[in-house]
């Protein structure tokens, strides 16, 4: 329970940090970007909803503590400011479009490149030495040195221009409405299978050689060779003896990758126009649209906190002796 | 350290890496066009006239590889140098200080460790004015923080060693200890971190650009990727566009991979001494058994 607590303390001071990053950022930045931003603004909106986003984002000409508090104040109502891109929509609107398909996308990708990662360095490290452990981290390693939204690029020339085999781009056939029907669920999973593909492929190495890693400090263990001596089926070692224990290093590094994946996979959905985070960020890049950049900076802070909590649970629920701590 | 053949890894990557520092070096001058000029007709695959094809822009794709060696690198590397300084010297005022300073340093690591990086790039780098600069400033405050963990765990387990207690005894001052006589013997831990920095340089600049962060008129793997993708050059077939630049990415990134296991292989008894007998083993055609193996050099 401590350790839960400490871990959650962490995230907490870890969101108000970023809050206040979000706060402080553009008031570093030399000139004036706030009154760029608002001069995008001017012809398009009154001037009493030109103030009052002046107000969302706390730049009343008051001094420093009392934009800080107007600041959060807006923030907990859950109030981002108006996009510039998607004018006249709010912020939390675009954001609530997009978040879905990237916790898909991520989500789906990252548990795939997670299992299949860590089996394939229990695999290696149970055959240290033999071919497939001297053929398979390199390969993988040099995959993994490519950006994440290049190697998309590469599959959509290899499997949907040249083969025409996958679909190029967006989350599901155009012509469908969204709905539970077979038809629409069975096109979200083809437009979902190249740029997830990508993304297993980048980050499938990391978490092999870590695995790997640990995974031999684990075979060297005394209770190992027990296992071998009582003549215990390999199988049985590998999976119930040994993984599990190696498993352990590999969920605490879950939480921290998840971070650089998503990094990834927003580049990736982009290749795509992968109707995420990812696609709402280069929009807001190319038409300026600070509040929404900020609002996208802000969302995905609070998400990859959250699943670090979340695998900070599981861990607590997988590792018996931080429970005692 | 009795054994100083350069291992077959490492050689590799040194030589990958070398190809790569003379293109960036003296590559520019025996570029065959000016990498941002119209120089011919656009989307030509590769010829005899274009070793690489040309661009949705009339760019010669070979002059452009070249002219984005030197730019990407020198960013990469001049951040990682940075990142690397930055977080030796928290993570080392850290772990030798130790209470409430650690615990302070600690949580500022541990905080910017998770706060995802390149949404906070992107934050970063959309207020600061575009430029060589702020790049460097952006990659430092989103990467410094892992290196900081590293060195403060590499600090803890020196400091119970007998020379920092000899050091101690002589009287000398804290910053004394962390720079004279800690950092010094933890080269190879900071040589991989690094390495792991210039890496994650590498690829958040190439991203960042890619998204249309920084100068865009400046040619660089970044952008060179950022106008094949905004050419649309996928879908015209242009697949030379594409290739050479995303290969050069990975090509660097896995030769300081290399490098770098072979730093830990070199600098880790315990790694160097599996190798050497798994070596063993396999030539005599025999499995490596559970145990960890325990090679001495009889030098």
């Amino acid at each position: 329970m401590r350790y839960l607590l400490r871990q959650l303390g962490l995230y907490v001071l870890a969101a108000w940090a970023s809050l206040t990053l979000n706060f402080i950022v553009p008031r570093l930045a030399p000139g004036d970007p706030a009154s760029a931003m608002f001069a995008r603004y001017k012809g398009q909106l009154q001037p009493e909803a030109l103030a009052a986003l002046r107000e969302a984002f706390g730049f009343t000409g008051g001094p420093l503590h009392e934009q800080y508090a107007a600041y959060l104040a807006h923030l907990f109502r859950g109030d981002l400011g108006v996009s510039v891109a998607y004018f006249p929509a709010k912020v939390t609107d675009v954001l609530a479009m997009g978040l879905g398909w990237t916790a898909l996308l991520t989500g789906s990708s990252v548990v795939v490149a997670f299992a299949l990662g860590s089996l394939l360095g229990v695999v290696a490290a149970w055959r240290r030495g033999s071919a497939f452990d001297a053929t398979l981290p390199p390969l993988l390693v040099f995959l993994g040195a490519f950006p994440y939204f290049w190697l998309a690029m590469m599959l959509l020339y290899g499997f949907g221009f040249t083969l025409d085999a996958l679909p190029l781009r967006h989350a599901y056939e155009d012509t469908l409405a969204p709905s539970l029907s077979f038809a629409f669920v069975a096109s979200v999973a083809e437009h979902l299978l190249l740029p997830a593909t990508s993304i297993v492929l980048a980050s499938v190495g990391g978490w092999m050689l870590s695995m790997r890693s640990s995974m031999i400090g684990v075979l060297a263990e005394d209770y190992v060779t027990m296992a071998h001596a009582k003549g215990l089926s390999p199988l049985r070692i590998m999976f119930h003896y040994a993984a599990r224990n190696a498993l352990l290093p590999n969920v605490t590094g879950f939480g921290m990758a998840l971070g650089f994946v998503l990094g990834g996979s927003l580049l990736t959905e982009i290749v795509f126009s992968y109707p995420g985070q990812g696609y709402l960020l280069v929009q807001a890049v190319r038409s300026q649209d600070y509040p929404l950049m900020q609002g996208i900076f802000l969302t995905i802070t609070m998400a990859v906190l959250a699943a670090n909590f979340l695998v900070d649970v599981l861990y607590v629920w997988l590792d018996p002796r931080t429970r005692g701590r | 350290m009795t054994n100083t053949k350069i291992p077959r890894k490492a050689m590799v990557g040194l030589v990958i890496l070398g190809v790569f520092f003379l293109m960036a070096i003296v590559g520019p001058l025996a570029a065959p066009y000016d990498p941002s000029a119209f120089v011919d007709v656009p989307l030509q695959p590769p010829s005899r006239a274009h070793l690489l094809g040309t661009t949705g822009q009339g760019q010669d794709v070979w002059s452009q590889t070249i002219a984005g060696a030197r730019t990407s690198l020198l960013v990469g590397f001049a951040a990682g140098l940075v990142m690397t300084s930055v977080g030796a010297i928290v993570g080392a005022i850290a772990g030798t200080f130790g209470g409430l300073v650690d615990d302070a340093l600690s949580l500022l690591t541990n905080v910017s460790l998770v706060i995802p990086g390149l949404p906070l790039a992107v934050v970063l780098a959309a207020y600061l004015p575009a430029g060589t600069k702020a790049l460097l400033v952006v990659l430092v405050a989103t990467g410094w923080a892992w290196n900081a963990r590293v060195v403060r765990s590499q600090v803890l387990s020196l400091r119970n060693k007998d020379f920092v207690a000899a050091a101690i005894v002589t009287g000398e001052s804290r910053l004394h200890i962390v720079f004279r006589e800690i950092l010094p013997n933890m080269t190879s831990v900071l040589a991989s971190c690094f390495i792991s920095a210039t890496v994650y340089a590498i690829g958040a600049q190439v991203g960042l650009e890619f998204l249309g962060l920084g100068d865009m008129s400046v040619v660089t793997w970044g952008t060179n990727l950022y106008w094949a993708s905004n050419d649309a050059a996928l879908l015209l077939g242009a697949w030379w566009t594409l290739l050479p630049t995303g290969l050069s990415v990975a090509l660097v990134g896995t030769a300081l991979v290399l490098v770098s296991f072979s730093l830990d292989e070199i600098t880790n008894p315990r790694l160097r001494a599996a190798a050497a007998s798994a070596r063993v083993l396999a030539a005599r055609g025999i499995r490596p058994g559970a145990s960890t193996p325990v090679v001495r050099d009889h030098a």
